[in-house]
């Protein structure tokens, strides 16, 4: 059954198999500081997997490192813990090699936003298939507290004890700059949204990149507060973006956004200016300028905040498209051939010496 | 033929007489080197001149040397591009120290490689190439064709651009700026006759390579017959030259250079193992010929992949070998700093990776067209922690294929990244390659793991006879494992460990497997036909020809030395230390201050020299021959 490369035909579309969460839960304990979002995010996914009907067996984890880099260990596939920010370069080496597996990144603001921050966004840019889980933390966890390049501004860290100087990214944002196909943001402790998220990302093909707020409890605690918890007014902040349907948040739905003449968008009381003149969210829109201004709606997630899938569009996948330049190659060229690859170009022969004694 | 009395001749087109009958004289061996400037097109000149040699059945080497502006400035100094051919009707072993005959297109070809010359050797010159404008640009203060300055040379001037612009006359669709762009193929076709090189074979070329563009193609062919016809015909070039074909073992032949070997190798590797191979790397001078070459393969089933950087290039590889793949990457010298970390990672992950340094001269950005073997010490040191690898080094043009499969053979036998060391010197030159018998290459069984291996468990780290772990591919039912760069329980489990007994314990079991390696590499051989020489010249990577030439000619005078080359630059082979040690000296050529001796002083207690050359350039045998002579005294 194992040919080769190792290719075979279990968990291809078409063989339904049965997988409970159990089947993704590795023997390895999780070692994250109590009350870490990590916990949640990890207990979603092996909740998630299952109803995605691949054996475990087709299924890769890659991750970097940070806390986040862990993850690998702790779901019962195929996994690699690499080294830090280089997880998406492993991952398209796998993915791109063997596009028959299904393949998932773990990431984090620092491993993959800093110093891995090339590897990103040019696998979203050549829409390998991967499934990016990037948790961002807004802290270097692993490393006891540092800030992070999407802390705010002024953070006073203990590498920062003045204040950190830098403009932090916005990782939606940068990700649809990037020329991502997929983009979403969701919540570590929102288990349903979360996983609808999930869903999504998996039925995309080529690369879907997850920003997912984490909360750190130890070094930032409660930086999605606002977002996040109920008693912090999450309810009002979340703006739940679902396609085509009107962008509208709030405890009632009294908020919404609209687009002004200019492009810009604006948040306003749907009272005031009626629920047709509201945004009609549109993922699959193919220029990205909307889904950008989304992202931009909050650089922080300190006030009303969109969540869910900003952008979901196709284009071709990288591995695949590797795959059919080979089979044109081998179609157009004849199946490699060594001996006749070794005689191209000009030869000459020495004979044997005719009258050899 | 007095050079001399040529210039003052005062050749100009159209008053070149024909003469009825021309001398043959036979040489052994030519050194020609071609210089020009960058647009020249002398590397292509260089190339088909080299194409017709190896097709007449000459022994050859060839030695190209461009600067790494693309297109520096015309006419100045650092714009000058040379190639560099070997040629003799036996045995060659390097691209020869000087050059008997220069081809000078411009005054600063002729200013920058003059030296070289070998005194009384002959100079031929686009006499149209030496403006006024060029000469100064090349520092000239008056023109060196007719100032007496070349009269210890012979030389021959010849306006190469005029006759070409001329003889392209009446083809339709060349401009006056596209005829003159051909002379290179009127300077090829002179020195084709000069030393009956075939032209049938340059003129396929020709039409085969510009079938597209008919007036280019039918431009370069009137201009190569052109010049061919200038040599047969006019009286300056009284006598042409031939130089037989060299004795050869029976077989066919391709020439190769080192570059386009080790592809080669790397597709054999594929082939012969049924693992398919990918490879991916960044654009770096001068490996990129290695992902140009291998580009052209995917019929062969071979992934190749521009990478964004020379990190993410490693981790695909990386990648591509977990996932059950021939994980190649290759780059140099800065690239090879820059994979360390990821070398690292798969020394732990212990998966078969071979990694290409085409090595190239100097710190920081350096000499990127130049050569310099000076890696060796980084391939083996250059990662942090103890992070043992196996290294081969390439030693010849074509040895470039072997060593490819031998890398290869030795990442997928042992579970571990290899790195294969060549330099910019063997990955540009060529040389006639006898083909091997595909059949008879060394086969390899990536042995994929497809069972659990103790019990129902499956240990991802449990090793085999050779120290290797089993190699278990995504895909593969019920062996699902993690694997990563934390230390490890690295014989059994693979789970993470802080234990302080097994993270020594780990450390030797990785060092005692590359150390294994060992067993695989066959008794030296060394060349010490007297038995009690007095010296031994240890050598490795592309030096390789030079050591041959210089030891021979040591010996032609009398004195006893002895010749060993390494392919395994780590481990050592395990009967070096004993060879090392019978010798009162050892000399070591480098193309670096001294790495291999710093190595074998370390590992054997020996007193080895080092004869070290850093200066963009092969050593060549002359010098080398000098200073054995000179530790013999």
């Amino acid at each position: 059954m194992n040919e080769g490369n190792g290719q075979q035909s279990n968990g291809q579309p078409g063989a339904p198999i049965e997988l409970s969460k159990k089947d993704f839960i590795s023997d390895q304990e999780p070692r994250w500081c109590p009350g870490c979002g990590d916990y949640a995010i990890l207990s979603t996914v092996q909740g998630f997997l299952p109803e995605l009907g691949v054996p475990t067996h087709q299924m890769v984890w890659v991750a970097g490192i940070g806390c986040s880099g862990r993850f690998a260990y702790y779901v019962d596939t195929y996994g690699v813990h690499g080294i830090h920010g280089r997880a998406p370069a492993l991952a398209t080496g796998i993915a791109t090699a063997r596009p028959d597996l299904s393949v998932w990144v773990v990431t984090g603001d620092g491993d993959g936003l800093s110093i891995g921050g090339n590897h990103l966004i040019h696998a979203l840019r050549r829409n390998v298939d991967l499934k990016i889980l990037l948790f961002n933390n807004q802290i270097y966890g692993l490393t006891k507290g540092q800030y992070s390049p999407t802390s705010e501004e002024g953070k006073v860290t203990k590498s920062t004890p003045f204040g950190s100087l830098d403009h932090p990214f916005n990782p939606v944002a940068l990700a649809i700059g990037a020329e991502a196909a997929f983009v979403a943001r969701t919540i570590d402790n929102d288990r349903q949204h979360f996983t609808e998220v999930l869903r999504a990302a998996a039925s995309h093909t080529g690369a879907a990149f997850i920003e997912i707020y984490q909360n750190c409890n130890v070094f930032n605690d409660g930086a999605f507060a606002a977002v996040r918890d109920k008693q912090h007014g999450a309810q009002r902040n979340q703006i739940r973006l679902e396609h085509g349907k009107p962008i509208r948040f709030g405890e009632q739905g009294e908020k919404g956004v609209v687009q002004k003449p200019d492009g810009s968008l604006e948040v306003v009381d749907v009272e005031a200016v009626g629920e047709d003149a509201l945004l009609v969210h549109d993922a699959h829109r193919e220029n990205p300028a909307l889904a950008f201004s989304l992202a931009q709606l909050a650089h922080q997630p300190t006030g009303p905040t969109p969540i869910g899938i900003f952008r979901d569009v196709s284009r071709p996948v990288y591995g695949e498209a590797m795959d059919s330049q080979l089979e044109m190659a081998e179609q157009k060229m004849g199946r490699g051939d060594l001996a006749k690859l070794l005689l191209g170009g000009d030869t000459w022969t020495v004979e044997e010496p005719e009258n050899a004694s | 033929m007095d050079g001399k009395e040529v210039r003052e001749a005062g050749p100009r087109p159209g008053r070149f007489r024909p003469v009825a009958q021309k001398t043959i004289e036979e040489r052994e061996r030519v050194v020609i080197r071609f210089a020009g400037d960058s647009g020249d097109g002398m590397q292509l000149t260089g190339d088909r001149f080299t194409n017709a040699t190896a097709l007449i059945g000459n022994d050859l080497a060839t030695l190209p040397d461009f600067p790494a502006e693309i297109r520096a400035p015309a006419g100045t100094l650092h714009g000058v591009s040379a190639f560099q051919i070997h040629f003799a009707s036996d045995d060659i072993l390097t691209p020869g120290d000087q050059p008997n005959v220069l081809v000078a297109m411009n005054p600063a070809a002729l200013k920058v490689n003059l030296d070289d010359l070998e005194k009384g050797g002959i100079v031929i010159a686009n006499e149209d190439g030496f403006t006024d404008r060029n000469l100064e640009k090349a520092g000239y203060g008056s023109n060196p064709l007719t100032d007496g300055a070349l009269d210890e040379y012979q030389l021959y001037t010849v306006p190469m651009t005029t006759i070409t612009v001329r003889a392209l006359d009446g083809i339709a669709g060349i401009t006056k700026k596209e005829a003159e762009r051909s002379k290179n193929f009127f300077a090829l076709g002179l020195l084709s006759w000069m030393y009956g090189r075939p032209t049938d074979v340059t003129e396929r070329w020709i039409e085969r390579k510009f079938a597209k563009k008919e007036a280019i193609r039918d431009a370069n062919l009137a201009a190569f017959r052109a010049g061919y016809n200038f040599g047969e015909t006019t009286e300056i070039f009284a006598v042409h030259y031939e130089v037989k074909p060299a004795p050869a073992e029976p077989g066919t032949y391709r020439n190769i250079n080192g570059a386009t070997a080790t592809a080669y190798g790397l597709v054999a590797a594929s082939d012969r193992s049924g693992i398919p191979l990918f490879y991916a790397s960044y654009p770096i001078t001068p490996a990129s010929e290695l992902l140009h070459e291998l580009s052209k393969h995917k019929n062969f089933g071979v992934r190749t992949f521009q990478a964004e950087d020379e990190i993410a290039a490693a981790n695909m590889a990386l990648g591509a070998a977990f996932a059950g793949h021939l994980g190649v990457t290759g780059t140099s010298g800065p690239g090879l700093d820059l994979k360390a970390e990821t070398i690292g990672l798969a020394v732990m992950l212990e998966l078969p990776m071979v990694i290409v340094d085409v090595q190239r001269a100097g710190p920081s950005t350096g000499m990127p067209t130049k050569t310099e073997a000076a890696d060796l010490l980084l391939a083996m040191y250059g990662r942090h922690g103890e992070a043992p690898l196996p290294i081969v080094a390439a030693y010849t043009p074509s040895n470039c294929f072997d060593a490819a499969l031998e890398a290869a053979r030795i990442a997928v036998t042992y579970r571990t990244p290899v790195i294969l060391l060549t330099d910019t010197f063997l990955a540009n030159s060529s040389e006639p390659w006898r083909l091997p018998d595909v059949d008879s290459l060394p086969s390899m069984d990536p042995s994929f793991a497809e069972r659990p291996n103790m019990g129902t468990e499956f240990l991802p780290y449990l090793r085999d006879e050779n120290l290797a772990r089993p190699w278990a591919v995504p895909g593969t039912e019920g062996l699902e494992h993690r694997i990563g760069g934390l230390e490890k329980e690295a014989d059994s489990t693979g789970n993470i460990s802080y234990d302080p007994q097994n993270h020594q314990w780990a450390t030797d079991l990785r060092a005692a497997k590359v150390l294994k390696v060992a067993d695989d590499i066959p008794p030296l051989r060394v060349d010490d036909p007297s038995g009690e020489a007095e010296i031994l010249v240890l050598g490795w990577g592309s030096t390789y020809g030079a050591i041959r030439v210089a030891v021979d000619r040591a010996r032609d005078r009398g004195k006893k030395v002895a010749r060993l080359h390494l392919h395994h630059m780590n481990p050592l082979p395990k009967d070096l230390g004993d060879i090392l040690r019978r010798y009162p000296k050892v000399l070591v050529p480098e193309m670096n201050t001294g790495q291999l001796v710093k190595l074998v002083r370390a590992e054997y207690l020996v007193d080895a020299q080092v004869f070290s050359k850093v200066q963009g350039q092969p050593i060549f045998a002359e010098e080398l021959e000098e200073e054995i002579i000179r530790r013999l005294a």
